[in-house]
């Protein structure tokens, strides 16, 4: 590793004049201010600073995400308000419990995922045991846009807060899996999500921006494939990616990386529905 | 059947250089990372490794900067530029570091081009699946990494 240093240096000084770093800009989406770079958690011992993946995409897309209105992923969250109204196989809605809307879910996105009644649990674990319990509906497929969409609307009502998820106690031997992931040279390129996210963010990977690959803004829309992407459907992406037979959505070692990754975001603002490249 | 056409092979490359002159990857000998001689037993031709640097499983601009390949779009700043990279190594050293970087590098993000052990749940391509039990082909062949050296050593400041 020790070489690494000088490596960076020299590439650093190659791209000089290029946009190589993340930008300044600030995100305020109408009046409310997301923090998008802030101190990295204790717990981060590689990074100083943690930036949202906003701040490595061009103007054009970023700007996508200020508006409401501009921002792509609002049809999806749309159609997750009316299901939300829609009655289940029992009868029952979303909203004939959930009275006050979805707005009563504020706070719950920041934090997950979590270890519910022993089990690390994401978004999508809980709603499919919720409306199981709830509605006596069958479970929705992990990155179906019934799914993502619903994940969306309830990580928009924490939009502005801090992520904040919980790595001690029962979540500790979960994380450290995720973390052992996260440092594991996967694939024939041997490339782990560190290699690019950690030692690289703010380079140039033939025409793609690196960023530090943080989740803060998960489901996020991406242009390129016109709809919402899930946070285990990135993760598959990306180390499908390094020539690697990858892990499943929904599988328990996603579960554990979701986790660890999750967790090197606390600080930065929840910034669902992000709008990407 | 299966006889037959391996035979097929070596009588078809016979005619420039022998099946035999061919270093396995796991036979490769590194001197501080450093390989002497041709891992194909035959030159390089540098118009074909410039294609690769570009394409499939070389793509080498895409973590570095190559001026004399201008004419493509995206060089990546992951590694160093490669301008100029023929008066910082020799042959030999080019052919390792392209072979596999790691033996040069400790613990270099740079890809083993000519290696085909030692992975961590290793894949099918691009595929996302695994890799089907059987032989592993290297990300490059012996006479791609040799072609690829051939260009690199075209790459001189003066
Ligand atoms: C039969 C009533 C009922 C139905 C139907 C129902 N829920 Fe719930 N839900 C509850 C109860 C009770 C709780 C636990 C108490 C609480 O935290 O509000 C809860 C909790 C939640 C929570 C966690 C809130 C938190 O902060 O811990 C979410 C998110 C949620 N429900 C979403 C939904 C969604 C989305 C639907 C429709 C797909 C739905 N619920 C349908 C009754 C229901
Ligand atoms: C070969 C480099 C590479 C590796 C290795 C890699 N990624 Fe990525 N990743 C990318 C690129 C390129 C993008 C798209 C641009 C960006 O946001 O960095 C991306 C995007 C992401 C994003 C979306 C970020 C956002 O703001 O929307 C996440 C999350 C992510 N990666 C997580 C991971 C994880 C977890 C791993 C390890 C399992 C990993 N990546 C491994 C290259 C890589
Ligand atoms: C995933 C990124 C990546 C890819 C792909 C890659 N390299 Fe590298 N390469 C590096 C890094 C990083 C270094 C710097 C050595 C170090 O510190 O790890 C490097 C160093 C080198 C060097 C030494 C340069 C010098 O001036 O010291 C050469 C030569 C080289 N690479 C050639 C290639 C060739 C040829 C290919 C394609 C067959 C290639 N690289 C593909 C990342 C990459």
């Amino acid at each position: 590793m020790g070489i690494r240093p000088i490596a960076l240096i020299i590439a650093g000084l190659a791209a000089a004049g290029t946009a190589w770093a993340q930008d300044s800009d600030e995100m305020n989406i109408e009046g409310l201010e997301i923090v998008t770079e802030t101190e990295a958690p204790e717990h981060l011992e590689n990074l100083r600073t943690i930036y949202s993946g906003w701040r490595f995409r061009t103007d054009e897309t970023q700007s996508l995400q200020l508006d409401d209105f501009e921002n792509p992923a609002f049809v999806f969250i749309d159609q997750a308000l009316d299901a939300f109204d829609e009655a289940g196989a029992n009868g029952n809605a979303c909203s004939t419990c959930h009275e006050n809307g979805p707005e009563e879910f504020a706070g719950f996105t920041a934090a997950m995922p979590k270890v519910m009644d022993g089990k690390l649990t994401t978004t999508e674990d809980f709603l499919n045991g919720h409306r199981a319990e709830t509605q006596g509906e069958e479970p929705w497929k992990w990155s179906s846009q019934d799914m993502q969409q619903m994940v969306a609307l309830i990580g928009l009502q924490s939009r502005g807060m801090p992520v904040d998820v919980a790595i001690d106690g029962e979540a500790a031997p979960y994380w450290e899996l995720g973390k052992e992931m996260y440092y594991t040279r996967y694939g024939q390129l041997e490339l782990s999500c560190a290699n690019c996210h950690e030692d690289n963010y703010g380079m140039m990977i033939r025409a793609d921006h690196l960023s530090q690959g943080q989740t803060n803004g998960f489901p996020t829309y991406r242009l390129k494939q016109a709809k919402l992407i899930s946070r285990h459907n990135r993760f598959r992406g990306c180390i499908r990616d390094t020539r690697a037979e990858t892990f499943a959505e929904g599988s328990d070692e996603f579960r554990a990386l979701e986790l660890y990754v999750a967790s090197r975001a606390n600080g930065l603002s929840v910034e669902t529905p992000a709008v990407r490249q | 059947m299966k006889h037959a056409s391996v035979l097929g092979l070596v009588v078809a490359l016979g005619a420039s250089h022998a099946l035999a002159d061919i270093v396995a990857p796991t036979e490769v000998v590194y001197e501080n990372g450093a390989v002497a001689t041709s891992l194909s037993g035959a030159p390089g031709d540098p118009d074909s490794g410039a294609e690769i640097m570009n394409k499939g499983a070389g793509n080498c601009i895409a973590c570095h900067q190559v001026s004399a390949l201008d004419h493509l779009a995206f060089h990546g700043e992951i590694g160093p530029p490669l301008d100029g990279v023929a008066d910082r190594w020799s042959e030999a050293e080019l052919r390792g570091i392209v072979a596999n970087a790691k033996l040069t590098f400790d613990g270099s993000m740079m890809p083993s081009f000519y290696k085909t052990e030692g992975f961590v749940r290793l894949g099918n391509a691009y595929t996302g699946k695994a890799h089907a039990d059987g032989e592993v082909a290297p990300l490059l062949s012996a006479q791609e990494i040799e072609d690829v050296v051939s260009f690199l050593l075209t790459l001189t400041e003066d």
